[in-house]
């Protein structure tokens, strides 16, 4: 067993954990925090995207040890029930979620894509940035509106903010 | 009208726990003290066991418990079930070896279930199951669905000689034949449906938990239809008696028919919970649901259509041999028989159809129902065989379609369906505006001149849902009746609870069911919360598949309403001193004619349960009601599908340049979810059309198992879809409803098929069409080589 401390969505955390255990099982498991989802296990579906250090991963194939000192953001850290996040907000505008089980990963990912790719993402950028995110109800016709509409309100609260 | 009402686009109440990460699935729930299930599984597609021993793996660190099939059977726990009875043509009943939960003497695909590992932790019973030692007499194995029935063939089951589970047939043979024989053309085509994973993104998942203080079973699981686990687990494998057992199936993320069957696993879990006295919890993991979960289609089929002179379809002849894996599964036996040639006459005026299907076994993972079941089977056929004839013919495909199209209804085809409404030609009209069929040809001759492949091809299919009379099926061997239920429990204040028998998974029934109930009660949505997927909580149900859920659970929920109205009324008579038939309800307001009295519903529910007002010995305390509703007929969804592709042949790379669906789903409840049905269906179709293949090779090895080998549509495969609807609603149940969960898997691979081939120009290409088989097919390509 090996001690792991992060700073899980603005809460310090600390455990003792078996060194092969992976960031999604701390998360899950140790944590309680349920949201962020295992889909596949070989880094293929995304449903597990977290973001460590404000930058979106994979958490079923990164050990929980790689991650001793970090900051990790999962859904439960993005919006409430009574606060949604903008792109929260929008997959449920737009209808980008069917069963919701890949819907964490989804929201997670589309965040990590405006903070790389700005608020103004047409469809083909949208539907090239999804490609390590596999949703199986959606046919993601959905899924690239909300992700267009939640990348423009983000940016309308950023010019809010700064105004 | 409220806002909250039939026909409006509300969003989704469930989606806040869902985008927030507040969902509840199998996998997030935790049961104090519990345990963790890893399965040993064969490596061997077909082997003979000869000795388990698990001595060392018991030693190891953590294990609670190592259970095979021996305790299973010395605690008299049954063999899996299937569900329906099929007859071959010699009238002889459908020949099926034993099922086991975990295997006895054989296994007979790689991922059999050999033994269960249970320990403290996950990773305890993963380290312990690589200790158990199995001593396998490696056999041959039957793979090849199309030579698995040949003599010499190895033997997946003693009980089928030559692996044939049956053979059955539908029509009338003799008047097919004579209408071939008076054809003017006969058109002919060979093709392989392609063998799906359905892959929901939610792994398959089972807690089992056996409660000693009062001798009662729990289990949670990945279920969309609870209920019919429970009876399954309870009535035929023998767990325990249906009142000691209680099935709990919470957030399900995603099912497409993969989730309706009990298997193994869970089966394992709950009765192991008793014997570890421990919960017991088991989490597929994604190569595992390669192996395990019910796979769907792989069907090899021959075609053939006899058509006069007049370019008028005669008759259809048609010759499957389908693969039902190593076992029956739940439901196997009827998906490539009743679900799926009795669906062979599409939209068309067909009067001669007759059609053999050969069911076989092989060692490969169980075939069961996959979105659309039988029905993307049927459309495959007939739409090949539609447009291939009107390419013969050199008649324009969509002209030929309506040209044949069934025109009058109801309508009797000669495969026992009997179509209620429809229109066809609406449409197919639309479906041609939108997707501009006019300036197809300029579009070709552009991508020509770019040195590109055009195509555009049509799928119109037809599905039967609303699955369905319970007479019906039962005549036709299905184990069970196949209505739904309802419970409408109104609240003092006037909120309401309904208790369904459906199960949703992603189709959203916490909203739509509550749209009904709010536009029927004049009460806000907000007002009406769904329960669902709890056999403790909701007493009876039938489940959700084949696009059931609107056209049967809806209706049961219209028809406990209406007993609520009705009751609601004679209270509400009673308190206002006025004759019963004298009072209107509308818009939640109970109003007694030429008078200016009147009770808003929660009033008349306050009154129901307070019963100061009226005469108790007459009028029964309480607002609370239930139904069952047995559907009269299926439903008959239709619609036109249209896909225009653009082939690259010097890379093979198709693109898909436009899809337009139009479709007839009857009354909508929510436009948005119903799009949103029908967006996921396409994305299904085109994946099984350009995408996904699932192979084995020659020894029962699975080769795909990952999903970095079977390739899942991505957001960059696929195209936005153009989505139109028109309406023609359904005249056998109460709300019109036909279902939409399905269609656009069904029309999607034919269409793009369609359209693959008419870019290439001939039609030798198969499911998948990846970019790789797409440029071996261009090479001989007429266009291409006339282009060069
Ligand atoms: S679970 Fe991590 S990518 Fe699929
Ligand atoms: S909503 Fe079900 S997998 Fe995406």
């Amino acid at each position: 067993m090996t001690a792991v401390t992060m700073l899980v969505n603005g809460k310090s955390v600390t455990a003792d954990v078996e060194p092969r255990t992976l960031l999604v099982q701390f998360i899950r498991d140790h944590q309680q925090l349920t949201g962020t989802h295992v889909g596949c296990d070989t880094s293929q579906c995304g449903a597990c995207v977290v973001h460590v250090d404000g930058k979106a991963i994979k958490s079923c194939t990164t050990l929980a040890l790689s991650c001793d000192g970090a900051q990790v953001t999962t859904i439960e850290g993005v919006g409430t029930e009574t606060d949604l996040h903008p792109m929260q907000a929008a997959f449920r505008e737009h209808h980008g979620l069917q069963c919701g089980f890949c819907t964490p990963g989804m929201i997670m990912t589309s965040i990590d894509i405006v903070r790389r790719k700005g608020t103004n993402l047409d469809e083909a950028t949208i539907r090239a940035e999804l490609e390590g995110n596999i949703c199986r109800c959606t046919g993601y016709h959905n899924i690239v509106k909300a992700v267009a509409a939640g990348a423009q309100a983000m940016g309308a609260t950023t010019k809010q903010a700064a105004e | 009208m409220s806002t909250s009402g039939i026909g409006q686009s509300v969003r989704r109440v469930e989606d806040i726990r869902f985008i927030t990460g507040n969902g509840n699935y199998t996998d997030d729930i935790s049961r104090p003290g519990q345990t963790y299930a890893f399965f040993v599984r064969s490596p061997h597609a077909h082997a003979t066991i000869k000795s388990i021993n698990t001595k060392t793996a018991a030693a190891a660190p953590g294990v609670v418990g190592i259970l095979t099939g021996k305790e299973l059977a010395a605690d008299k726990i049954g063999g899996l079930i299937c569900g329906w009875m099929i007859h071959s043509k010699d009238g002889s009943p459908m020949k099926a070896g034993a099922h086991p939960a975990l295997a006895v003497d054989k296994v007979r695909y790689v991922g059999d279930h050999v033994a269960v590992v249970i320990a403290e932790t996950l990773n305890q019973a993963r380290d312990a199951a690589e200790l158990v030692e199995v001593e396998y007499d490696v056999h041959a194995a039957t793979v090849d669905t199309a030579t698995a029935a040949k003599p010499g063939q190895p033997q997946v089951h003693a009980e089928a000689p030559n692996n044939t589970v049956y053979n059955w047939h539908i029509g009338e043979k003799d008047a097919t034949d004579a209408a071939f024989a008076k054809a003017a053309h006969v058109t002919k085509i060979d093709l392989i449906n392609n063998r799906l994973v359905p892959n929901a993104m939610e792994p398959r998942a089972a807690i089992g938990d056996y409660d000693r203080g009062t001798g009662t079973y729990t289990l949670f699981t990945t279920s969309q239809n609870p209920h019919v686990a429970r009876l399954v687990l309870s009535a035929f494998i023998g767990i325990a008696p249906e009142n000691k057992l209680r099935v709990i199936a919470p957030d399900v993320g995603g099912g497409f028919g993969s989730k309706i069957f009990i298997y193994a696993e869970e089966t394992v879990c709950i009765w192991a919970s008793k014997k570890v006295r421990r919960p017991v919890k088991w989490v597929c993991d994604r190569t595992e649901a390669f192996l395990c979960d019910a796979h769907g289609r792989d069907h090899v089929t021959h075609a053939e259509a006899a058509i006069d002179a007049s370019g008028k379809i005669t008759g259809v002849r048609v010759k499957t041999t389908a693969n039902l894996g190593a076992y029956l599964s739940t439901f196997a036996s009827s998906v490539p028989t009743y679900l799926y040639a009795p669906l062979l006459s599409g939209q068309y005026n067909i009067p001669n159809i007759y059609c053999e299907v050969d069911g076989v076994y092989t060692n490969t993972a169980p075939v069961d129902a996959y979105r659309g079941a039988g029905r993307p089977e049927a459309t495959f056929v007939i739409e090949r065989l539609v447009e291939v004839a009107a390419r013969e013919l050199g008649r324009d495909p969509a002209e030929f379609r309506m040209h044949n199209f069934i025109t009058t209804f109801p309508h009797q085809t000669p495969v026992i369906m009997a179509y209620d409404t429809g229109d066809y030609g609406a449409s197919m009209k639309m479906a041609l505006d939108m997707a501009d069929y006019k300036g197809f040809a300029a579009r070709k001759a552009a991508s020509a001149k770019a040195g590109k492949l055009r195509g555009v091809g049509f799928s119109a299919y037809i599905e039967a849902c609303g699955i369905a009379p319970s007479k019906a099926v039962g005549s036709l061997g299905a184990g069970v009746g196949l209505w739904e239920s309802a419970e409408v429990r109104v609240n003092p204040v006037g909120t309401v609870e309904v208790l369904t028998g459906s199960h949703s998974h992603g189709q959203g029934h916490e909203t739509t069911f509550a749209q009904l109930v709010s536009h029927r009660l004049g009460i806000p949505i907000e007002q009406v919360t769904i329960v669902h997927g709890d056999t403790d909580k909701v007493q009876m149900g039938m489940g959700t598949y084949g696009s059931r859920s609107g056209a049967v659970g809806m209706s049961a929920i219209q028809k406990a309403l209406e007993k609520v109205i009705k009751k609601a009324t004679t209270v509400a008579a009673a308190v206002m001193e006025v004759p019963e038939d004298t009072i209107d309800f509308n818009d939640g307001i109970f109003e007694a004619r030429g008078t200016n009295k009147k009770m808003a519903f929660g009033e008349v529910a306050l009154q129901a349960y307070v019963a100061h007002k009226f005469d108790s010995e007459k009028i029964e305390p309480g607002l609370k009601e239930g139904a069952f509703y047995d559907p009269k007929n299926f439903t008959f969804p239709s619609g036109v599908h249209i896909a225009e592709v653009e082939i690259d042949p010097e890379t093979g790379i198709t693109k898909v340049e436009k899809w337009t669906a139009v479709d007839d789903f009857g009354t909508l409840i929510n436009p948005m979810i119903v799009e949103g049905q029908v967006h996921g269906g396409i994305a299904q179709g085109i994946g099984q059309a350009m995408l996904e293949g699932t192979v084995y090779d020659k020894s029962g090895q699975l080769v795909t198992a990952s999903f970095m080998d079977y390739c899942m549509p991505r957001a960059h495969d696929l195209p936005s879809f153009n989505v139109g609807m028109t309406t023609t609603p359904c005249t056998t149940n109460p709300l019109g409803i036909k279902g939409c969960g399905e269609a656009g898997a069904i029309a999607a691979p034919a269409a793009l098929i369609n359209a693959i081939t008419n870019a290439l120009g001939h039609e030798n290409i198969a499911m998948p069409a990846t970019p790789q088989a797409v440029w071996q097919a261009a090479k001989s390509s007429p266009h291409k080589i006339a282009a060069e």
